[in-house]
């Protein structure tokens, strides 16, 4: 009698772990309280998939980049100026070298450089007064893992102003730096890619020299090769007597990324749109320093690798400033990055998937059916072979159900087109460890034992089998779950949800129904096995 | 009712059966892996575009060939699938290594059946393609065109929301995708904004319900993947087994299974079928199913040994086969019957999962009594031979 209130009690619990409690009595009402609880996966319920790419390089490059402005004014200062402070290799943007420090001050040189930058440069010296500093490793991971979550978080605020619902921005383990988005009912790609994809990386940078008609034309302006301290940028923006024209710009820019700190769309006097900026404090200082200092040089603007205008400085400029060239859209999203703050670096696709909303349905419609069909023919074959101890193997079998959906409610796990092949298979294999017990519960008859004796024999030889091939495939699953990726996950998942529960149906609800039906009988009173 | 009852067949007797059959079926596929049809990828594992597309009537496929050949893409694969033979599938190898240029498959397909397939060619050029649209693009459509005379007024663009929203879901839950007429739209929507889709959208006759796009990066790292997740797996198999049991069982079930991986794959490279990664998922689990059914046939000779330490083992590994059969036979068919239904009313989506267990069930059933058994006495003789101890290391006691 205990054990059937505990059956009964595990079976209210795991139904309450499907469905939690319905708002209604209607079929729909349940049907809402079932999606409540198990949430469908993207290929179920239709929504965009992606797989990012953070470029992480780009931000240890940028940090070195604003390094190399902070030595450059401290050597200044020191009294020391050094020839050229610079990064020889663009592929290698952990390293700084400076060369033609005074020979003189050999040591004040290493003085100043180990006690401002040593903590996170590895700093040495070569010949010719010239220095290499080299990004620790430790602080090389600590800014990628920061860019890394500085883009999750960002991407995140930006699909927040998208408005949908229960979104999955997170880091994805399949590589190194890679984040995963999922968009459950989403299927506009293109305007997801807009807003995900603008990195609005913004940056001013001096213009060394531009526009020229072509790359080469460019290159030929600083002697054929570019020199590390500068770089060749297309022009990207909406005058029309510029576009495919190049510049050559400053590598190092002046302001970029955070020291934006606000954005808004605006339209100049000629009614066109544009966008102006407010710096940071700090930034703005350094901003009016150059300005004022550089006045009648030309400055470019650069969004997303892109020169987006080029103007002369008329005068010095302080936190303030105008970036005109820009169509409607672009100013308006422009605003919006810059307001949810910038991506620390560019974002690759390394992966997308759409799923539309009606393959979603037709899904859910054919994994149900086999489901449904597949569960009745084995209950109905487990009926016609083994008679009565079919109903006692079908009732485990419909509970087996229950407390793996159930399981799945309560952990929150999501239910996708493998999983639901999954819960099939599990009905299949469910089925085994009654089929071992009753066939060892039929040879023990055989040989002439007495039900009850019968019974106890099968369920004790059945188990050491049932609990080795149990474990193996769990392992299976685990190692499934392991390696696998979305999809192939929910389908280890309810594999390994419907073992356990099988374990628990198979042998201990298969039993009690067993030991209660044999209480009732008489002695000698036959065993409906088939 | 019972099948099997009393029979006492010597299925060692028959072992050089089972080797022709086992290695006919492999080497065959061997062999078409090595000079046929090779191992067929799935866009997850080689990367590329896929897009699922659906037309309003069974589609020409060479014109569509013809037209994604115009647009610069040579090596398309194109099928139908479904009942229907409405829906389509298109995919293109990635060459770009710029995963920037992700997209560009996707785009030139849709572009190439647009020029293609709608039903009115280019007079649409500018219009709203109803069929394909999304509902911000929708949404904003009607906004512009204002049908209702509503902007300016509060809660008019929330207005256009809610009836592309209505529009959509209509397409997309009751018409399964299409439209066929735009009046099938009386009803869904104002009168007047049906209207103004009469006039200002139109119906392509196809409508991508799915895409994916894979860079090459992931895909080799997808490859990489699946591989270790087999491998694994069957190590750690082989460890509990040889934790249970002894290493020579460990060992035997293990070549068992790779004999079935073996030819679940050599299957889908003679049929010319694409491995994915579910279809990898459904390997997996093959390979803890003929496990499991190996292990139940150990777990028989186990016991006998014990039982009756006089019989050779020959004798006890028959026994075992045929006490266990009745079980063998009936939860592979069980099984069979749960993946059959799968392969029939799943649908195109779990085809090649389900394909991958039907073939993957049969020959695991096969494997534990075929190939794993008689790799026990196989290896008993042989120690034989050599004069060490004739008998099989008397397995470990059961523990449980």
């Amino acid at each position: 009698m205990r054990k059937t209130l505990l059956i009964v009690a595990v079976l209210l619990v795991f139904i309450f772990g499907i469905f939690g409690i319905p708002k209604g009595i209607g079929l729909s009402a349940w049907k809402t309280a079932f999606t409540d609880r198990i949430h469908l996966g993207l290929d179920l319920k239709g929504g965009i998939h992606l797989v990012l790419q953070v470029m992480v390089d780009e931000a240890v490059s940028a940090e070195t980049d604003n390094a190399v402005g902070r030595i450059q004014a401290d050597l200044q200062q020191g009294g020391f100026p050094a020839r050229s402070v610079l990064k020889p290799d663009p592929k290698q943007p952990q390293v700084i070298q400076i060369q033609g420090t005074p020979p003189d001050k050999v040591g004040d040189v290493r003085n100043l450089l180990d006690s401002r930058y040593g903590a996170q440069y590895t700093v040495s010296s070569a010949a010719n007064n010239s220095w290499t500093l080299t990004m620790k490793q430790t602080e090389v991971q600590t800014i990628e893992q920061h860019a890394l979550q500085q883009s999750i978080d960002t991407i995140g605020t930006r699909i927040n102003n998208l408005g949908v619902t229960e979104p999955t921005i997170q880091e994805y383990n399949l590589g190194t730096n890679q984040i995963l988005v999922e968009l459950p009912g989403v299927d506009d790609l293109s305007r997801v890619r807009d807003i995900i994809q603008s990195t609005a990386r913004l940056e001013i940078h001096l213009v060394v020299g531009g526009p020229f008609p072509t790359e080469q034309a460019a290159v030929q302006s600083v002697g054929g090769t570019v020199p590390p301290e500068d770089l060749v940028m297309a022009y990207g923006g909406t005058e029309p007597e510029l576009i495919g024209q190049y510049y050559v710009l400053q590598r190092v820019p002046i302001v970029a990324g955070d020291d934006f700190r606000d954005a808004q769309p605006s339209v100049d006097e000629n009614g066109r749109p544009d966008a102006t900026f407010i710096l940071t404090r700090t930034a703005g200082d350094r901003f009016y320093q150059f300005t004022s200092t550089n006045v009648g040089k030309s400055l470019a603007v650069v969004l997303d690798n892109r020169v987006q205008e080029a103007a002369n400085i008329q005068q010095a400029i302080r936190d303030q400033g105008r970036i005109t060239g820009l169509g409607k859209d672009k100013a308006q999203n422009l605003s919006l990055m810059l307001r949810t703050g910038a991506l620390p670096a560019s974002i690759h696709y390394l992966q997308e998937s759409v799923v539309g909303p009606s393959l979603g349905a037709d899904s859910i419609r054919r994994g149900v059916l086999a489901s449904i069909v597949g569960m009745l023919a084995v209950m109905i074959f487990m009926l016609v072979y083994y008679h009565g101890a079919g109903i006692n193997a079908d009732l485990a079998l419909m509970l087996n159900l229950v407390i793996l959906l159930g399981f799945m409610g309560y952990a929150n796990a999501v239910l996708t087109l493998p999983g639901i092949a999954g819960v099939i298979l599990t009905i299949g294999m469910g089925v085994d460890s009654n089929v071992l017990i009753f066939e060892r519960i039929r040879e023990e008859l055989r040989a002439g034992k007495a039900p009850a004796a019968a019974v106890d024999q099968g369920f004790a030889h059945a188990w050491v089998t049932i609990v080795d091939t149990h474990v193996t495939t769990i392992v299976s699953a685990i190692i499934l779950f392991l390696f696998g990726t979305g999809p192939v996950k929910g389908f280890a998942v309810t594999l390994s949800f419907g073992l356990f529960a099988n374990l628990f149906t198979a042998v201990f609800v298969s039993r009690h129904i067993f030991d209660s039906i044999l209480k009732r009988k008489q002695r000698g009173e036959a065993l409906s096995i088939g | 009712m019972e099948l099997f009852r009393g029979v006492n067949v010597d299925w060692l007797g028959k072992k050089w059966y089972f080797l022709a059959f086992s290695l006919i079926f492999s080497v065959a596929g061997v062999l078409s892996i090595l000079f046929w049809h090779g191992i067929k990828l799935g866009i997850d594992f080689r990367g590329g575009t896929l897009v699922y597309v659906q037309f309003d009537q069974p589609p020409n496929l060479d014109r569509i060939r013809a037209a994604i050949d115009r647009a610069g893409i040579h090596d398309s694969r194109i099928q139908t699938y479904g009942t229907s033979q409405r829906q389509v599938a298109i995919s293109l190898a990635q060459k770009e290594t710029q995963e920037s240029a992700l997209d560009i498959g996707r785009e030139t397909i849709v572009q190439a059946l647009n020029a293609n397939y709608s039903s009115t060619g280019s007079a649409n050029q500018g219009k709203l393609d109803l069929d394909n649209t999304s509902q911000g693009a929708l949404a904003q459509f009607l906004q512009q065109t204002d049908p209702e005379h509503l902007v300016g007024a509060p809660g008019a663009s929330e207005k256009y929301a809610q009836q592309a929203a209505a529009i959509l879901s209509h397409r997309d839950k009751d018409l399964d995708g299409m439209f066929s007429s735009v009046d099938q739209l009386n009803g869904v929507a104002d009168q007047a904004v049906v209207n103004q889709l009469k006039q200002g959208a139109y119906l392509s006759g196809f409508h991508v319900f799915a895409a994916d796009i894979i860079g090459p990066q992931v895909g080799a790292l997808l490859r990489r993947q699946a591989l270790l997740a087999t491998l694994y797996s069957l190590l750690g198999m082989l460890v509990y087994l040889w934790f249970r049991f002894e290493l020579i069982y460990g060992v035997a079930a293990v070549v068992a299974v790779f004999h079935d991986t073996l030819i679940t794959i050599g299957a889908f490279s003679l049929t010319d079928q694409e491995i994915t990664l579910t279809v990898i998922a459904a390997i997996l689990t093959l390979i803890g199913y003929s496990m499991n059914d190996t292990i139940v046939v150990f777990d028989r000779i186990r016991e006998n040994l014990r039982l009756s330490r006089r019989e050779t083992l020959t004798t006890a590994v028959n026994r075992s086969i045929n006490q266990t059969l009745s079980r063998t036979v009936l939860t592979s068919g069980l099984t069979f019957l749960t993946v059959l239904s799968l392969y029939l009313f799943g649908g195109e989506v779990l085809h090649g999962f389900s394909f991958a267990l039907v073939i993957g069930i049969l020959i695991g059933t096969y494997s534990s009594i075929a190939v794993a058994a008689p790799m026990l006495v196989a290896y008993q003789e042989w120690r034989g031979k050599r004069g060490k101890r004739a008998a099989l290391p008397a397995a470990k006691r059961a523990k449980a």
